[in-house]
């Protein structure tokens, strides 16, 4: 973590506040807090907040304020952000998931990485506790973390052109949750009957949310099958 | 207010889809902004009918549409330089069109220059707000025409009773933009430009690019001189822009568009200013792109007189008593 956030302009109406340069629960805290401080404050001229694992994109009407007066307000709220970290961290989320098969075509190569066995792995993968970094790339994806150093392995080299909707996919120590079908390099290693977006559920369209708890219970095809997955 | 057919596809052109001027506030939910490419021509084909600002509008890309009228209507297109005909006779872009129910507006054949055009109908197209905005997402699948872009056979609903001006309206022709092949745009470096070496930033800021048939509306891929990284191509993943320009481990830039996913693990050199991503909305496949810096206050200065262009449009229309 940075001593002091950083500030860069993002061309005529953003900016970005860096907290680090690494992915850490700690520094992501610090982003969501700004970023509901920022929206609770209610800075005169700030438009729409992005936050990430570790930096927080605002963007500003530049008809009502400007990069500087920006700057000076949001520095201004940095000493108060804990405040605003206080209430999260407190849903839990269990996403029921088959592991391997068709289902998790790459769960052989994670294991075999790793010379573990496949039940191993899916051991290592459901018993860990994560937290919701961020959600971006495709609607309603969760960046969740950390995934345990045993089974954290690196991208595919050539991404697939679709991975079905519901993949749980492992991107070096991210995990991460195919909303709808799309290409991808993640390693697929399960899947998941949960629905993660919704665009006719307003306000809130993503089923995750930053700093949710996660857990992955794994289920039969049939349970899957059960819950409305899809083949 | 009852929604009415206003237009039955006849043919749907190369990709031509509902937009306004975008979805606000769900960026982090991984929901991009979507909305016009070009915000100029969007504005103008809206100003035309005597919309307002946010009015649904059709966006044609490249090769347009033939559409059969349902009812009265006024129209306007403005935008990238195409043939319109209406029954087959050519009619002016840049100015309020009546047309009679039972008459076939058409694009003939592609654009001549620009890439995108804009086809208002008085009162806006009537297709359902999804968060916030009538803007197709077609990676998606949201918004607009059933997340898609239009195919023929679809029917566009306007609100209805419409109101029709009493006036003809036109662009002055000072306002009319010329869509050139190479177009300089504005850029305000970073935010991770110290990623790059100073001669990569040098050969980004000097060289020409060209946009490459992978260049649609979430991003134009650019092909040109490589732009060197000095260590690392990747960082941790953060949130992007439209106009942020991104350089992966290839050296070859994607300028990000109207459609830009919300999140991205490049370094991004440069982001082009506002005023900027719009005109670059008209660029296709195989024109060039130069890059000129600017700094911030150039880039707010950009961005107030851009605002002020499209604010003061109405009043500098061309207000004629008979059609």
């Amino acid at each position: 973590m940075y001593s002091s956030p950083k500030y860069s302009p993002v061309g005529d109406r953003a900016l970005l506040v860096k907290f680090g340069d690494t992915i850490d629960l700690g520094i992501n805290r610090k982003v969501h807090a700004l970023s509901r401080a920022v929206e609770e404050a209610k800075i005169h001229g700030a438009e729409e907040c992005v936050p990430t694992y570790a930096s927080l994109l605002v963007y500003y009407n530049p008809l009502k304020t400007s990069y500087e007066r920006m700057v000076f307000g949001l520095k201004d709220l940095e000493p108060k952000i804990d405040e605003y970290s206080v209430k999260t961290e407190t849903r839990m989320i269990v996403v029921p998931t088959v592991y391997g098969g068709s289902f998790g075509p790459d769960l052989t190569s994670v294991a075999e990485y790793h010379k573990l066995s496949e039940a191993e792995a899916i051991r290592l993968h459901s018993e860990t506790e994560y937290a919701v970094y961020m959600i971006g790339f495709i609607a309603g994806f969760p960046y969740m973390g950390k995934v345990p150093e045993a089974i954290a392995t690196p991208r595919l080299e050539t991404p697939r052109l679709k991975i079905p909707a519901g993949s749980v996919g492992i991107a070096g120590n991210q995990t991460g949750i195919y909303p709808r079908e799309a290409p991808g390099g993640w390693r697929i290693i399960g899947r998941t009957p949960l629905v993660l977006f919704n665009p006719y559920a307003e306000p809130q369209p993503a089923l995750f949310q930053l700093g949710d708890r996660v857990r992955f219970k794994p289920i039969s095809e049939k349970e899957y099958q059960a819950l409305g997955g899809k083949s | 207010m009852k929604g009415m057919d206003v237009f039955r596809v006849v043919k749907p052109g190369f990709f031509t889809s509902v937009q306004d001027l975008g979805r606000f506030g769900f960026q982090r939910f991984g929901v991009p902004v979507s909305g016009a490419m070009d915000k100029y021509a969007f504005a103008c084909a809206n100003a035309l009918v005597g919309n307002t600002a946010n009015d649904a509008c059709l966006e044609v890309t490249l090769l347009g549409p033939e559409l059969e009228a349902l009812c009265p209507l006024q129209v306007a297109v403005a935008g990238a330089s195409f043939s319109v005909l209406v029954n087959g006779e050519v009619a002016p872009m840049w100015e309020t069109l009546n047309v009679k129910k039972g008459d076939v507006v058409a694009f003939s054949g592609s654009a001549e220059s620009g890439c995108r055009a804009y086809l208002a109908v008085r009162d806006g197209i009537d297709v359902p707000v999804v968060l916030g905005s009538r803007s197709t997402y077609v990676r998606g699948g949201f918004g607009g025409c059933e997340g898609r872009s239009l195919r023929g056979g679809d029917v566009l609903r306007a609100f209805a009773p419409l109101q029709f001006l009493k006036e003809r309206r036109v662009l002055p022709a000072e306002l009319v933009p010329k869509y050139e092949s190479e177009v300089m745009v504005d850029v305000v470096l970073g935010p991770q430009e110290d990623m790059f070496t100073s001669e990569g930033i040098e050969t980004f800021l000097s060289q020409e690019y060209t946009l490459t048939t992978e260049s649609d509306r979430m991003g134009y891929r650019l092909d040109g001189a490589v732009v060197r990284h000095k260590g690392a191509t990747e960082i941790v993943t953060d949130a992007l822009c439209a106009g942020a320009v991104q350089v992966p481990g290839n050296c070859k830039p994607i300028v990000l568009m109207a459609d830009a996913q919300t999140t991205g693990g490049y370094p991004k050199i440069a982001t082009v200013t506002t005023p900027d991503v719009s005109r670059l909305g008209q660029a296709k496949p195989s024109d060039k792109v130069r890059f000129r810096k600017v700094s911030l206050t150039e880039a707010r200065e950009g961005y107030l007189a851009f605002h002020a262009s499209l604010s003061r449009l109405e009043e500098r229309l061309v207000k004629r008593r008979v059609f």
